[in-house]
């Protein structure tokens, strides 16, 4: 049965009615694999002050998976108004490869545009019965290591490069860096493509002895799956990740939402945003945020990639593009 | 039209030689044709039922205890819940879209190869079996190198001299999303299921043969009048057997649409993408509540080639 016409009459009343007022608009959010929970939550607040703000509804869709994969999906067509990625390198390919973003992207917000932080932790069995204290144990020819794909996530580029800093800092050089990080990788069970994948191969399939881990996704892990059953150990030095965000230029201004994408993210910095973020156990830039939440974040020695590898350009070249130093151990 | 010549249309899941080996098997039920004691016809049986009840039945259990440990309400909480909801909605849309195109294209292909002879006829079949060829992953990763920015439209999108400007201009204007977002999913999961309509339709009709289409065109039928009044009803069995099968398919193709599909929440997600996000999410309930409807959907599906199965036979017992 057809509508009525005068159904239609009505509701093109109401949408104009509503229109001069208030708009809504929908911008979607492509992200890395651990952010979903948080994003969840981030998104309903930022609703909530956009509307306050400016009177207009926001719907942040959101896509999560391998930040790499993410990334070459943005550059292939997905509509992504922001990106929310798990390392810079991912984000700069927008701009090297695909020209969506300008070169100097980075410095447009605080912070190398990373409102959040997190470091790599290991998640071990309840007891942990192989006593894994530290990155050594995990070269340990008795352990099964869990840890994702470098190649498609991002947060297993950050596990490697802490494994190969902590390598050159015990062995004196890079030579000795390889050799060590090259036992860990003969160690590993499964190799997922994301990181998510790799939290469920070890908490739900029960595969391996230890998992290297986002800070924030083992804390998941933990409230989730219980206390019980699982452990975290915090290695005597880790990388300080810092997961970018940026705005597709490209995209928004094709849409006109370069307004709402922008407070998107600039409001990740704000005390709620940060707030939300230390919630999920990321660990918040503002120092009033980070106090209130100290007991939470374990202390420890980290290191910057720009300290150890020079930036990540020059880390992603000589570790992990083709023929670099994951290819030549993954070879043997 | 000259009667094509028999083919070997090798490793081909012939519906015909199953139904009528089918056909023979309960008419030989009837009296015992083999001389085996009693004990080793039930370990046999008890066998195949043990395997049957180990790797079908098993999980199929696991599917609706997993879907309905946190409760009734939870499961269908799950079910109506707005990301839910519009993959259900996605997913029937592609089916909706898919399955009566390649009926289209699929019966058109049978007709074409087993009504005719003309040159090329087995680079034909061999094309339409290519979606079965190639793993999914592929199939839609063609569609990405096609239809992606850095693909072919992406480069002639983003060209600063393209070949015809007017063409750039009007396509940017038009501004088509074909990949991560509908269209896409909708032409990947017809590439995938392509071959499942024809496949089931060729073997029928080349045992069928071309006799009663020359009788009726001897006496004065039109093309078109023969194959509605002689042809389609012929088939129309294996057609609707190559349907549902075509269809559970479409509803349940995970790979090609993964890679299409950008995983947005709430727009490019079908039914198993949603389990799997779910999966991801440690929302194992609901995970398992929507991968439950899809479980159904494979039951309904068995149930009704069952029942195919079973009218055919018994229509050629009785001719028989």
């Amino acid at each position: 049965m057809m509508p009525k016409p005068h159904i239609f009459a009505l509701f093109a009343v109401l949408t104009t009615a509503i229109g001069l007022s208030a708009k809504s608009v929908s911008i979607l959010n492509v992200s890395y694999d651990p952010t979903r929970e948080f994003y969840h939550d981030y998104n309903k607040a930022f609703a909530a002050y956009w509307k306050g703000k400016t009177g207009d509804e926001v719907t942040v869709r959101q896509s999560h998976g391998g930040s790499g994969k993410q990334a070459r999906s943005v550059l292939e067509g997905v509509e992504a108004h922001v990106v929310t990625l798990a390392l810079a390198n991912d984000v700069n390919a927008l701009c090297t490869v695909g020209r969506l973003i300008p070169k100097d992207w980075q410095q447009r917000l605080p912070d190398n545009s990373a409102p959040y932080t997190s470091t790599i932790v290991f998640l071990v069995r309840s007891g942990n019965p192989k006593n894994i204290r530290d990155w050594d144990d995990l070269a340990r020819p008795d352990v099964g290591v869990v840890t994702p794909n470098p190649i498609t996530s991002g947060g297993a580029q950050w596990n490697y490069l802490a494994a190969w800093e902590y390598g050159r800092r015990k062995y004196g050089s890079d030579v000795g860096a390889k050799e060590f990080v090259a036992k860990i990788y003969r160690n590993v069970a499964v190799l997922d493509s994301g990181a998510r994948g790799s939290t469920t191969t070890f908490v739900q399939r029960g595969v391996g002895d230890v998992l290297i881990s986002w800070e924030n996704e083992a804390y998941l892990a933990l409230k989730k799956f219980g206390r019980d059953d699982f452990e975290m150990v915090v290695p005597s030095v880790s990388i300080l990740a810092e997961p970018s965000v940026c705005v597709v230029d490209r995209v928004v201004k094709r849409r006109h939402t370069e307004a709402v994408a922008t407070a998107y993210l600039e409001y990740l910095y704000s005390d709620i945003g940060q707030e939300i973020a230390a919630r999920h156990y990321y660990r918040p830039r503002s120092a009033a945020v980070f106090a209130k939440y100290a007991d939470q974040f374990r202390p420890l020695k980290l290191f910057t990639i720009d300290e150890a590898f020079g930036g990540w350009s020059k880390a992603a070249k000589v570790h992990f593009a083709d023929g670099g130093t994951y290819d030549q151990i993954s070879m043997r | 039209m000259e009667p094509s010549p028999p083919q070997d249309l090798t490793g081909m899941a012939s519906i015909v030689t199953g139904l009528d080996s089918r056909a023979v098997a309960s008419r030989a039920a009837a009296s015992p044709v083999t001389q085996d004691s009693r004990w080793v016809r039930w370990t046999l049986t008890s066998l195949a039922l043990l395997f049957l009840a180990f790797f079908l039945v098993l999980p199929l259990i696991a599917v609706f205890a997993e879907a309905l440990r946190e409760g009734v309400r939870a499961y269908f909480a799950a079910l109506v819940e707005p990301d839910a909801l519009s993959a259900i909605r996605l997913t029937l849309l592609t089916a909706a879209i898919a399955v009566p195109a390649n009926v289209v294209f699929g019966v058109a292909a049978a007709w074409a190869i087993t009504k005719f002879s003309f040159r090329g006829k087995s680079i034909l079949i061999t094309l339409i079996d290519l979606p079965f060829a190639v793993s999914p992953v592929i199939s839609g990763l063609i569609y990405v190198l096609v239809f992606g920015l850095q693909g072919w439209m992406g480069q002639f999108l983003n060209a600063e001299h393209p070949w015809f400007p007017w063409l750039q201009t009007w396509l940017y204007d038009l501004d088509l999303r074909i990949i991560f977002a509908v269209p896409g999913i909708v032409l990947a999961t017809t590439f995938v299921t392509f071959p499942f309509v024809a496949r089931e339709l060729i073997p029928l009709m080349q045992a069928q043969g071309t006799d009663e289409e020359y009788a009726a065109i001897t006496l004065g039928a039109g093309g078109w009048k023969t194959f509605w009044r002689v042809t389609l009803p012929n088939i129309k069995w294996g057609l609707f057997y190559g349907v549902i099968l075509c269809n559970a398919r479409a509803m349940g193709e995970f790979g090609a649409v993964s890679v299409v599909s950008g995983h947005i929440r709430g727009e490019t997600n079908t039914m198993p993408l949603h389990v799997e996000i779910l999966y991801n999410e440690y929302q194992f309930s609901a995970a398992f509540a929507v991968a439950s409807l899809l479980t159904l959907l494979a039951m309904v599906t068995l149930v009704l080639k069952s029942f195919i199965e079973w009218r055919h036979a018994r229509l050629r017992y009785a001719e028989a």
